[in-house]
């Protein structure tokens, strides 16, 4: 649907624009190009701006999924300023007798190249159809280099858990693109570079699992000596001697037997380990080597490092805690206190590592299963630098483990896999507005430039990012800020504009440039607050947010981000709450906001910001998750979606709230981590007793069916793929929605309320009608 | 007191400025500072007038005069003569030959009751106590007739005057020779020697006085006067002193002498006919006597202090309270009781332990013993272990340490009543009690860290470089394993070995290989992180045989293959063993590698080598650089391989230099071996090789050995020579000893010994066996002690002697100048017989040359060692070569070097083919060879067939099957297998020399007057050798000399 509201705006017509079509506008938009700004209709100055404490941000997609793209085959037409070289867009203005544009960004006048000549009103290219404002380039120049795929296993496994994960990995082989090139180590006390092409013995590279290499040693170690040192720095043809990686890394059509043999044949690691102690695992020596070996034969092609791991790495660089079982691995009061020996060290390792490997475009997957941690507080950023994934699971022989493995692989309704890799992304603005910065699975490019902000919100000082590993739900979280001054009028045209660049390596291993341009209208906040107020995006800010404070959690204490994110909440209901001063109970907010201060809640006691109950471990995974999911999925993770199913009609959505627990229903939870189906406890008896089974009950099977047939069906499609719960009253697993409901009964009002509706919580947390309560009386308070 | 100059070794250990002062030339005014040297530091030297004041009493009995001592105006002038302008001064009495002892009348009654028919020549030596030589004598008088025009001096009318007078004491000189077995007899009561033989039909003599002095010209006239044939062979030889250039320097004798030892000193004198090689003692004649009066006894070891027979003879030892001299040889067997003797003669005190040595099926096994869980009995205070030297007293309640005289408790278990004679009445039950050697059972408190020893495990590591595969013996090697692997060692009762293998193929790095029995495939681990080396894997790399049989021998299919295209031409050595190492370490095992490496290591690596054959340091103060290791990583791996009970054997096939200096430090330190093979090739050398693998892997072996000498108050073993790490003073650590490696110990006092306890030595070897079992192993020998000359040097042992001469000079390599060395060598040789001349020899004339009975070798051995490759310092030897050679003799026992410096040089011509008996050899001199002969020579490392030019055609045709000479091919390595007398009968003697060294020899086919032949020369030690070195005739007229100038 073409987006003529936008057009309309032009005129300066917002006030028609009501609630409903805005949210209409934001879906559409999102839809379109992957986009959801905090505030679609901006305020004009910088001052304005600050006061409205939820920053201008927007939430990117860069590959949100776009069947209807057309295929475009040629270049980007790029704005001849050296500093600007945006790409032509629907924005620009286009003299179409002269063959000229003008760039909307820095109103460079640029002359269109001949191939363009037979351009008119009537002859428009793609890229200045209004519908493409989000549009892909293909791009011919570069050969195509195969995806790679190094599986970096672990050996010091259970035998089981080793059996599983080798059929897993065997199995993984034929999921593979069959060009695409594989690659295995594999660790324990030492770690080996298995050799693939050879013929006969089974030929490995060992190497000390306690002495870090540097890339040159690993290189000479293995035999892959650089032809002789041409350009150095860049040297974008890898394949010139491809024969030289070709030792470790071959296309799975011509090796697949053989590696499925050597995966076969794969034994655990064979060094005895004593009673009391853990097995020595060289984690951080096998990456370092992936990582070199990558590094010097296929540098800037698209490659995922996959980790298997089962514990924590016991030696070496990068090891996390020593073998000895007695002196248990870092918990988060080791770290309060500052006590966990290994974790800067261990930190710093991986660190150097990730930043190695994004420098080539090389993304890490940690696969970690074990029922204890596996440091994956300090491999986190391996993954989060490079945009792999982390998937976690109490052991490789669980289908949480298996799925999750097998849905990377997953494809589009295309055909293609849905991964990309080696992308940059470049954000171009209009002179109004300055990138603060991006969170995300990024890292920053260090691309400096007028666009660039000083105040940096996440990773800033940069206008381009590098994203080693991406899927079409991959989402940034940019940050911009306004730089017009308050008494600069409204900028020409009534309209800021930014622009995302994203070059990547498609999965098909073709280069491509997706373009999207964005405009926004400009108001001023003194005259024109409410159609700033109309455009906010709850949902959005609330992920942006949560992001920021996510952000902020990996580096300060936990009770200092809370304390932040309830001043923001605070200041916010301030500046757009309607109210009496010092009188809580005429405190209103309007629609757009009305959701703000829950999720405000829900966020507070998530697991992103709380690590009580949770190993460090954990919380990163849940962190390195929230980073990286779009904004429907990190809603889901900030407050859970609950269902509720019973005799009396359709399921329904429910409040989270121990209140909607209740005897006769079956409740579905959806964390995104987990899917808890709970079955109230008239229920559970029922079940007990076997109703289901009676013929003249089959409305209750139906009932216990329909949230199972539910689950399953998130269960399909989830990436990673949710740990699957099924529990009833009284059971132990309740636990996972006792926890995220809103304990609007505990055991502290239980009595007083005397309701036999709904199942209390013992918790001396603060339900949300205590939450708000205070926050009324804090946004309504004249002292503040 | 200084020990300087006592016995060897100090002037070894470091370089000692007074020693390094001695002769550089022959000038007095260079002797005679070593000279005063000498006395200075041994005072004992200075005691010499005792001497003559002895022989009345001496053992040695009766002297004969051979020559005649001309009066001393004439001799003086003889000497002036032979030393030219050197000597002018110089006193030295002449060269007549006199006798030590009362003598001579003794010595015409024996003649008279016991003529003996060999008479004057070679057989006389060993018969007699002196055998007279006359080279000197000869010389002068040939210079006295042809009246040399350029002698001017006036002493030249002393060389006239004696022919006459020396004619006149002929008949004289005659009888004693041929009487000498009266002589002995009448020696008897003073010669105990002769009591200990009475079956014998050749006793042994007690003394061997030579003079090949006399530079008189008169015994020669009355000898061709007389028509003596045998006379006339006494002085064939060129001038008879020390060098062989006399003749080229002829012209200028009135000048100075040049020559320095190595390249053979000239005493001027003119001469005109050669000296009879046949008149010097011969090595062979010994040989063969020793063989005639003992060969196929029964030799029991029961009487404390007796001699045994020498190496080369064969005969059944029994064990009856001393150690078998298998196991153990001394230089001497009784040993002086007091320092001051030991200082005087000079005579090293040492013992050659053989721990190992294999016993013939004819002798009893060594025996096990085992004393419970408190593990074997010992003394309380020195620790010795319980053995014969044990005295039981009160009734058997305690025993007396034989060794610190500690009184101990006899644990309860052991208890034993003792007979009238105070011995247990069990004594004859209990091995340890009756026998000289024997084994203990080691308990726990005995093992590493307590806990019983894991099977030791063998790893064979293959250099698969470029230059390797090239040679093919990396096929070679893969194809023999295949077979060999299952004759590894094993315990005498078990089917199968214990042991474990493991492989590993290396370049510039190393391919470890996993070979579990559960693999179909063998595979890989490739360990480039040369610079730290690990084991890649612990489970799997080290298997069983029999287990992993088809894992091992698809392995063994496929590492030719593998490397067939390699490239790769660069290797490492160090990262190698240190691989091996890890190995062992991670398997907490004892083993041995066993490393095929063909170049210098030269990859970037530690222990990485350069080429550095300097031959320009040959004869300077530098020399010994080439001695040691280039790079001091090797030294600290031998250390941590010693430590690790790591043994590294190493096969070289070079076809440039390898230092082999630097590669063999860790074998050496471990008790392996290092083989090398010059450009192999697989046609000629493969079999050699593969012969001397098969050896090296199938010989009987222990691990992780800690040897330990005790001896009783008195004495104690100071200095230990061998293939073999100390890191203290006392115990030896043998990461491996196997039958092969001996170990020299050398003894010193530090109190007096008493004649009537003797010296008591117990070698104590703690081991584990190829079982996995620990062990320990016992050698018990008791010496007697004396305090007369006499005893000290009729109870030598010349082999043994050489044995230590050349360990020690071998090892004062390392730290002195080569120059000194040879220096300290010639002069001890001149000190231990001036020495015995001095206390033992009855007054005679200075100008005899007067040889102790026992080690009338000595000088001839002595010159052989001294013309060894290490020794020599010749620029023409590739020092890779005398390295090797170096290193050789490091482990060798007396056999070995025994065979080593003098070959065995054995005519095929007159063999009797239907004998089984092996033909006697024939002395090493190229005289020996005859043209129409056909002769091996074998010398433990090397095998030559030479081949006369007139040889028979029957013989060509019977071992060669090819109808003559001409057709004969020499790349032959082994000759044809022919059904015919000849035939087998070489094959036999070749096999036989074969089996008796630990080195395969490979057989060389050389052909008289072809270029080839040359290599023949440098083995035929009695001659001037071919790079340099003194002939044995002018070796023994130089060491003359010098005693003569000791004596003076």
């Amino acid at each position: 649907m073409p987006p003529v509201m936008i057009r309309i705006n032009d005129e300066q017509q917002k006030s028609s624009v009501t609630m409903t079509a805005y949210l209409e506008f934001i879906q559409q938009n999102e839809e379109r190009d992957g986009i959801r700004f905090s505030w679609n209709v901006w305020p004009s100055s910088r001052l304005e701006a600050t006061r409205m404490v939820v920053p201008l941000a927007c939430l990117f997609t860069p590959l949100k999924e776009r069947p209807d793209l057309p295929p475009i085959q040629y270049e980007p037409v790029l704005c001849s300023r050296a500093t600007c070289r945006a790409v032509l867009n629907p924005l620009c203005q286009v003299d179409y007798r002269a063959k000229l544009w003008t760039c909307n960004f820095c109103f460079q006048r640029n002359q269109f190249s001949p191939s363009y000549s037979g351009i008119s009103e009537v002859n428009q290219p793609a890229e200045l159809l209004p519908q493409f404002s989000t549009i892909e380039y293909v791009v011919q120049r570069g050969s195509s280099a195969p995806l790679i795929f190094l599986y970096v296993v672990d050996t010091c496994l259970e035998e089981d858990d080793l059996q599983a994960l080798k059929e897993s990995l065997q199995m993984s082989l034929s999921l593979l693109p069959p060009n695409a090139l594989v690659g295995l180590i594999t660790f324990g006390r030492m770690v080996q570079v298995h050799e693939l092409n050879c013929e006969g013995i089974s030929k490995s590279y060992v190497f000390r699992g306690t002495k870090d290499l540097t890339a040159k040693q690993i290189q000479d170690m293995l035999g892959l000596a650089k032809p002789p040192k041409g350009v150095q720095g860049r040297t974008p043809q890898p394949h010139e001697h491809p024969s030289l990686s070709s030792r470790f890394l071959q296309p799975v059509h011509k090796i697949d037997m053989n590696l499925t043999d050597l995966l076969g044949e794969l034994q655990r690691d064979p060094w005895p380990v004593p009673q009391g102690k853990r097995p020595l695992r060289s984690t951080g020596v096998a990456l370092s080597i992936a990582v070199g070996l990558l590094e010097v034969s296929f540098p800037n092609t698209g490659a995922r490092i996959m980790l298997f791991t089962g514990g924590p790495p016991t030696q070496g660089p990068g090891m996390v805690v020593g073998d000895e079982l007695k002196t248990p691995i870092r918990s988060w009061h080791d770290i309060e206190k500052d006590n966990a020996r290994f974790l800067k060290k261990a930190t710093k390792h991986y660190e150097a590592l990730a930043d190695r490997a994004t420098v080539n475009g090389h993304c890490i997957d940690i696969y970690a299963c074990s029922l204890d941690q596996t440091g994956l507080l300090e491999l986190k950023c391996c993954s989060n630098l490079t945009g792999g994934y982390i998937a976690m699971a109490d052991s490789f022989n669980t289908s949480l483990f298996k799925q999750t493995f097998q849905r990377v692989f997953s494809k589009s309704l295309q055909g293609d896999f849905r991964m990309a890799f080696g992308a940059s992304l470049e954000v171009k603005t209009t002179r109004e507005l300055k990138i603060a910065g991006a969170i995300g699975t990024c890292v920053s490019l260090n691309s400096k430039g007028p666009s660039v902000s000083e105040n940096e919100l996440g990773v800033g000082g940069t206008c381009q990012w590098k994203v080693c590993g991406l899927d079409p739900s991959t989402t940034l979280g940019i940050y911009f800020e306004v730089v017009n001054q308050h008494n600069a009028p409204i900028p020409q045209g009534g309209r800021g504009a930014i622009q995302f660049v994203t070059i990547y390596q498609h999965s098909s291993s073709q280069r491509r440039i997706r373009v999207t341009t964005v405009a926004r209208n400009w108001a001023d906040a003194q005259s024109q607050l409410q159609h700033i107020e109309a455009a906010f995006d709850q949902e959005a800010s609330a992920v942006l947010m949560a992001r920021l404070g996510v952000f902020r959690a990996e580096s300060e204490e936990g009770p200092d981000v809370l304390r932040w994110l309830d001043r923001q909440l605070i200041r916010l209901c301030q500046k757009f709450g309607q109210f009496h001063k010092d009188d809580p109970n005429s405190f209103r907010l309007s629609e757009t906001f009305s959701l703000y201060p829950q999720f405000m809640f829900h966020l507070r006691r998530s697991p992103f910001l709380q690590v009580f109950n949770n190993s460090p471990d954990e919380s990163s995974y849940y962190r390195h998750h929230f980073m990286r999911q779009d904004l429907t999925q990190s809603l889901i993770m900030i407050q859970p979606v609950l269902y509720s199913y019973s005799f009396h009609g359709p399921p329904e959505p429910v409040l989270l709230d121990s209140g909607s627990i209740l005897p006769d229903r079956i409740l579905l939870m959806d964390t995104f981590f987990q899917i808890v189906i709970y079955h109230g406890e008239t229920i559970s008896q029922w079940r007990k007793a076997g109703y289901q089974e009676m013929q003249e009950y089959e409305n209750f099977k139906q009932l216990l069916q329909a949230p199972l047939d539910d689950a399953q069906e998130i269960l399909q499609t989830r990436f990673p793929m949710p740990r699957y719960i099924d529990t009833e009253h009284g059971g132990s697993q309740a636990r996972f929605l006792l926890s995220k409901v809103n304990p609007s009964q505990t055991h502290n009002n239980l009595y007083a309320w005397g309701q036999e509706s709904g199942a209390p919580i013992l918790t001396d947390d603060v339900s949300l009608q205590v939450f708000m309560d205070h926050l009324k009386k804090l946004a309504v308070s004249s002292a503040s | 007191m200084s020990h300087q100059g006592y016995i060897t070794t100090p002037p070894f250990s470091q370089g000692q400025p007074g020693m390094g002062g001695y002769p550089t030339g022959f000038s007095s005014a260079t002797s005679q500072p070593h000279y005063s040297n000498y006395s200075g530091t041994g005072p004992s030297y200075s005691v010499g007038p005792t001497g003559p004041l002895k022989p009345p009493s001496s053992p040695h009995g009766p002297a004969i005069s051979l020559g005649y001592s001309p009066p001393s105006p004439a001799q003086f002038g003889q000497t002036n003569l032979q030393n030219g302008l050197c000597n002018p001064g110089n006193q030295m009495p002449s060269y007549a030959v006199s006798s030590p002892g009362s003598g001579q009348t003794s010595s015409f009654q024996s003649h008279g009751s016991h003529p003996q028919p060999m008479s004057q020549n070679t057989a006389t030596p060993a018969f007699t106590q002196q055998v007279i030589g006359q080279i000197g004598n000869m010389k002068i008088s040939g210079y006295g007739s042809s009246q040399a025009p350029s002698q001017s001096d006036p002493s030249l009318s002393g060389p006239s005057f004696q022919p006459l007078f020396q004619g006149s004491q002929l008949p004289q000189h005659l009888p004693p020779i041929s009487s000498r077995p009266t002589q002995r007899m009448s020696a008897a009561p003073v010669a105990p020697v002769a009591t200990r033989f009475p079956g014998g039909a050749a006793p042994p003599a007690t003394g061997m006085n030579m003079s090949p002095a006399g530079l008189n010209p008169g015994n020669v006239g009355y000898q061709h006067g007389v028509g003596q044939p045998p006379m006339a062979g006494y002085l064939p030889q060129q001038g008879g002193i020390y060098g062989g250039q006399q003749r080229a320097l002829q012209p200028n004798y009135p000048g100075t002498y040049p020559g320095a030892p190595a390249t053979g000193a000239q005493l001027a004198g003119p001469q005109q006919k050669k000296l009879d090689p046949d008149s010097f003692p011969s090595p062979i004649q010994v040989i063969e006597e020793d063989k005639l009066r003992r060969s196929g006894q029964l030799y029991a070891t029961n009487t404390r202090g007796q001699v045994p027979p020498l190496v080369t003879t064969n005969c059944v030892v029994q064990d009856q309270g001393n150690a078998s001299p298998r196991f153990i040889r001394c230089t001497t067997y009784c040993f002086p009781s007091t320092a001051d003797v030991a200082k005087q003669s000079q005579i090293p005190l040492a013992a050659v332990i053989k721990p190992f040595a294999v016993l013939p099926a004819n002798e009893t096994p060594i025996s096990v013993v085992s004393h419970g869980e408190t593990g074997p009995i010992r003394c309380n205070r020195c620790k010795a272990y319980m053995c014969p030297f044990m005295q039981f007293i009160e009734g058997g309640r305690r025993y007396q340490c034989g060794f610190c005289s500690c009184v101990n408790e006899v644990p309860l278990f052991y208890f034993q009543h003792l007979d009238h004679m105070g011995r247990r009445l069990d004594q004859y039950d209990k091995p340890e009690l009756s026998l000289g050697s024997y084994e203990f059972m080691a308990t726990l408190h005995y093992c590493k860290n307590s806990k019983p020893p894991n099977p030791p495990a063998f790893i064979f590591m293959i250099d698969v470089s470029y230059s390797s595969i090239k040679i093919g013996c990396v096929k070679l090697i893969c194809e023999e394993l295949k077979t060999l692997l299952d004759k590894l060692p094993r315990p005498d009762e078990a089917e199968t070995s214990t042991i474990k293998v493991g492989f590993v193929t290396y370049n510039k790095v190393l391919h470890f290989y996993n070979l579990k029995s559960s693999l179909a495939q063998p595979q890989m681990l490739v360990v480039s992180d040369i610079g730290e080396m690990f084991v890649p894997l612990l489970d799997g790399f080290l298997v069983n045989v029999q287990e992993s049989r088809n894992v091992i021998n698809n392995l063994l299919d496929q590492i030719p293959e593998m490397f067939a295209e390699t490239s790769e031409s660069e290797t490492v050595f160090a990262p190698v063993i240190q691989a091996g190492l890890e190995a062992m370490k991670a398997a907490e095992c004892a083993g041995k590698l066993f490393i095929f490496h063909s170049s210098l290591p030269t990859a970037e690596a530690p222990g990485k080598l350069r080429s550095r054959d300097d031959r320009k340091l040959v004869n300077t103060d530098k020399e010994k650089v080439i001695f040691q290791t280039q790079s001091h990583c090797y030294e600290t791996l031998a250390k941590e391989c010693v430590a690790n009970s790591c043994c590294v054997d190493v096969f070289l096939f070079p076809n440039q230099f390898v230092d082999v200096s630097t590669m063999g430090v860790v074998p050496l330190a471990t008790g392996g071996i290092l083989y090398k093979y010059n450009n192999f090739q697989i046609q000629p050398d493969g079999e050699h090789f593969l012969n001397d693998l098969r050896k090296d892997v199938q010989k009987s072996i222990g691990f992780d050995a800690i040897m330990r000498v005790r001896t009783n108050t008195g004495f104690r073993a100071t200095e230990f020579l061998g293939s073999m790490y100390m890191s203290n003073t006392t115990n030896v650590e043998l990461a491996a000893i196997d039958c092969d490696k001996a170990i020299t110990v050398e003894f010193k006092h530090d109190d007096k010994l008493s004649e009537e306890n003797g010296a008591l030595i117990q070698c104590a070897l703690l081991y584990t066996n190829v079982a996995g079992q620990r062990r320990l192993r016992i050698h018990n020998l008791a010496l007697n002690c004396s305090t007369q000359h006499a005893d000290l040097y009729k109870s030598c042992e010349t082999d043994a002697l050489i044995n230590f001469f050349a360990k020690s000079a071998y090892k004062a390599i390392l730290s002195q100048p080569l120059k000194t060395v040879r220096e300290i060598l010639v002069n001890q040789t001149a000190h231990i017989l001036a020495c015995y001349r001095k206390n033992c020899a009855s007054p005679s004339s200075a100008g005899q040359l007067i040889l102790p009975e026992a080690m009338k070798l000595l000088p001839v051995y002595m010159n052989c060692l001294l013309k060894s490759y290490v020794l020599l310092g010749s620029p023409d030897v590739p020092t890779d070569e005398r390295t090797f050679q170096w290193l050789l003799v490091a482990s060798m026992d007396v056999g070995g070097t025994q065979l080593f410096f003098y070959p065995r040089l054995i005519p095929i011509l007159k063999m009797d083919v239907n004998s089984e008996e092996i033909p006697a050899a024939v002395r090493c001199s190229e005289e020996r060879l005859a043209d129409g002969g056909v002769f091996i020579l074998a010398n433990g490392i090397n095998m030559f067939l030479w081949l006369g030019l007139n040889a028979q055609a029957e013989l060509i045709q019977g071992i060669f099957n090819v109808p003559t000479f001409a057709h004969i091919n020499t790349d032959l390595t082994s000759l044809p297998e022919l059904d015919n007398p000849y035939s087998k009968k070489i094959r036999m003697i070749i096999d036989n020399l074969r089996s008796q060294s630990p080195y395969s020899m490979k057989l060389v086919i050389l052909k008289q007057k072809e270029k080839s032949e040359g290599i023949l020369k440098q083995f035929l030690v009695e001659d001037k050798g071919i790079h340099g070195g003194a002939s044995y005739v002018d070796f023994l007229c130089y060491v003359h000399k010098e005693i003569r100038q000791l004596l003076t």
